[in-house]
């Protein structure tokens, strides 16, 4: 069981407020991912719920008792920390036992849950290694391992991704979404890469200065978001927002377009613009168009190869079942 | 070309190196060498270098009229017992704070650090008293708590700069793991940061060992160490100077031996962690 409610929680420091009072729930078996700008206090907010920050004000509840006040011991979370955190003097088999060893668990079972864990993540040849000779990935892994064994109520990863190279991130992400999967266990995640967000999320928490913008499923984000914040920050690359006439002719004081919903022509469209660059990536084409009315570049998203160069005129045509319209304070319009 | 000057700049800094260091070890030198002269050769004007008649006399004479082994034994107990006590106060202290500061870590620091600047002496006479009032004098049990107490800041100080190079994240790691306080201390904190640990009682075992001021006006007999028994070679008139370099040799050789083989951890005290 592993769920977790915040009631009203306030974390200040000093006389700086980096949450203001927010309430969040997180069901148990959850895979929630709190994505967000650097700064932006979700790892503070992580923090909170692990026990290593004392809240300001409000209460935390795990499994429905209050866990305000508990050591981060006590809270049967574990987590994974983004620099791993392994711990450098022991071998990785003492260290995927040591929370183990500190929960005076019996040393058959002990390593019954090692050799378990160490199959499950490929660690079988490393266990009597140090952390200071395993790669990043495999650092990453034991960290894992560490968490597992505890059989936590919920785990917890701080950015766990970020010191990987890209093609092993691509990796440990799937490994991840396996492993929640297969335990069935609520995670909550945090990361500032919204690509990582919408591939493994079954809900994602946006936070901006430590207040949540928005709650829902990476598709109820992608295809609803609340306000213009949401919109620009989920979707790669980021949508297009429109200010001016252009947005006045929707009454809304900006329209948003994804770059994936407007398509391309050489003869005619709503909007005209220049070519500026063009990053073709094979798959699909990337276009930023100069002189758009109101939005400066656009930037649209093609599929596949198409033969445009910079200065070419080309004509754009929005696909109006997917434009976003929202108000002065930039909020959607329904 | 480059490549010649630096070769020629690496000799010179090579041989300014080697005079500075032997300058340091001249007077170390020069006590070894008196202390197999005869006491005539130790005061001969000019003095000889090398070429006299090596003789063991002297160390002869100081193991007949002293007890080496009882003042040894002293010196062993109190820089031992002191470093090892201040070491057991120290590393909690240093513990938080490296990892939990408060708004006034830096001043109590500063505050230890204090302590001292004041010269010894100024405070000789309440603690003489204090000995006095607690039956303390001439013995180990007092002076393994004075020099505790006066190594102190230093241990506190070296502990806290190498405890600050470990890596927060590793012990919020261990307290997520379950572990208690005392848990974290033993088996995450204390192992990582043994070779400062090493090197911190290392340098406070070598520091008590050459205490003088206190070891000479606290004790008599019974809890003299070996500072008091080279001291009780120099007296008024009199020769003196052999027997008394022989007895500064006996007296040094054990702590130099110790250094000698712990080089490497000195350095690193010694640079109070600045080198990683």
């Amino acid at each position: 069981m592993g769920r977790i409610q915040l009631k009203q929680v306030k974390k200040s420091f000093g006389d700086v407020t980096v949450i203001p009072p927010l309430d969040l729930t997180i069901e148990d078996g959850e895979f929630t991912v709190f994505v967000g700008p650097s700064g932006c206090g979700k790892s503070t907010l992580l923090r909170l719920i692990a026990g290593l920050e004392d809240t300001s004000d409000g209460v935390i509840e795990i499994d429905g008792k209050d866990a305000t006040s508990l050591p981060p011991a006590k809270r049967s979370l574990a987590m994974v920390f983004q620099s791993y955190a392994l711990y450098p003097h022991m071998t990785v088999r003492k260290n995927i036992a040591f929370p183990m060893k500190m929960a005076g668990v019996d040393k058959a079972e002990q390593d019954r849950r090692i050799e378990a864990a160490a199959k499950a993540l490929n660690l079988a040849d490393y266990l009597d290694r140090r952390p200071g000779q395993l790669s990043g990935g495999q650092r990453q892994r034991v960290a894992i391992g560490r968490a597992i064994v505890r059989e936590p109520a919920a785990f917890l990863f701080d950015e766990p991704l970020s010191n990987l190279d890209a093609a092993l991130r691509v990796g440990m992400r799937m490994e991840i979404s396996e492993l929640h999967k297969k335990l069935d266990t609520t995670m909550i995640y945090v990361t500032h890469d919204q690509v990582e967000a919408m591939t493994m999320a079954d809900k994602i928490v946006v936070l901006q200065a430590g207040v949540i913008e928005q709650v829902g499923s990476p598709l109820e984000l992608y295809r609803t978001p609340r306000n213009k914040f949401v919109a620009g920050f989920i979707g790669s690359p980021k949508m297009n927002f429109l200010e001016g006439p252009e947005a006045a002719k929707h009454d809304a004081h900006t329209i948003g377009i994804r770059p994936e919903h407007v398509e391309v022509s050489t003869t005619e469209g709503l909007w005209q613009g220049k070519v500026g660059v063009a990053e073709h990536l094979g798959s699909d084409t990337f276009i930023h168009v100069h002189g758009v009315p109101g939005c400066d570049p656009m930037t649209v998203r093609v599929g596949g190869e198409i033969p445009v160069h910079h200065g070419d005129t080309i004509f754009l045509n929005p696909n109006l079942e997917h434009l976003h319209r929202f108000d002065a304070e930039g909020l959607r319009i329904q | 070309m480059a490549r010649a000057v630096t070769t020629q700049r690496k000799a010179i800094n090579t041989a300014f190196a080697w005079g500075v260091g032997l300058l340091i070890f001249f007077p170390i030198l020069w006590t070894i060498l008196t202390s197999f002269k005869t006491e005539a050769q130790a005061i001969s004007d000019p003095p000889v270098f090398l070429f006299f008649d090596w003789t063991l006399e002297n160390y002869a004479a100081v193991q007949e009229r002293s007890n080496y082994a009882r003042f040894l034994w002293n010196s062993i107990i109190i820089a031992v017992g002191s470093t090892i006590l201040g070491t057991i106060i120290a590393v909690p202290a240093a513990w938080s704070m490296a990892f939990v500061p408060s708004k006034r870590t830096k001043d109590i620091l500063l505050w230890m650090l204090s302590t001292k600047m004041l010269p010894a002496v100024g405070v000789l006479y309440p603690i003489y008293l204090l000995f006095i009032r607690l039956g303390w004098l001439d013995t180990q049990i007092g002076l393994v708590l004075v020099l505790m107490l006066i190594n102190l800041p230093i241990i506190v100080w070296m502990l806290y700069t190498y405890f600050r190079e470990i890596p927060g994240e590793i012990l919020e790691a261990a307290r997520m793991d379950g572990a208690s306080l005392k848990d974290e201390i033993i088996y995450v904190l204390t192992p990582m940061a043994v070779p400062g640990i090493a090197s911190t009682i290392l340098l406070n075992i070598i520091l008590a060992w050459n205490e003088a001021f206190w070891t000479l006006n606290l004790t008599a007999a019974n809890a003299a160490p070996l500072t008091a028994f080279i001291a009780s070679y120099s007296s008024p008139e009199g020769l003196f100077y052999a027997k008394l370099s022989a007895a500064s040799v006996m007296a040094i050789a054990p702590i130099l031996i110790m250094g000698w083989f712990s080089q490497k951890q000195l350095v690193r005290g010694l640079t109070f962690g600045a080198v990683k």
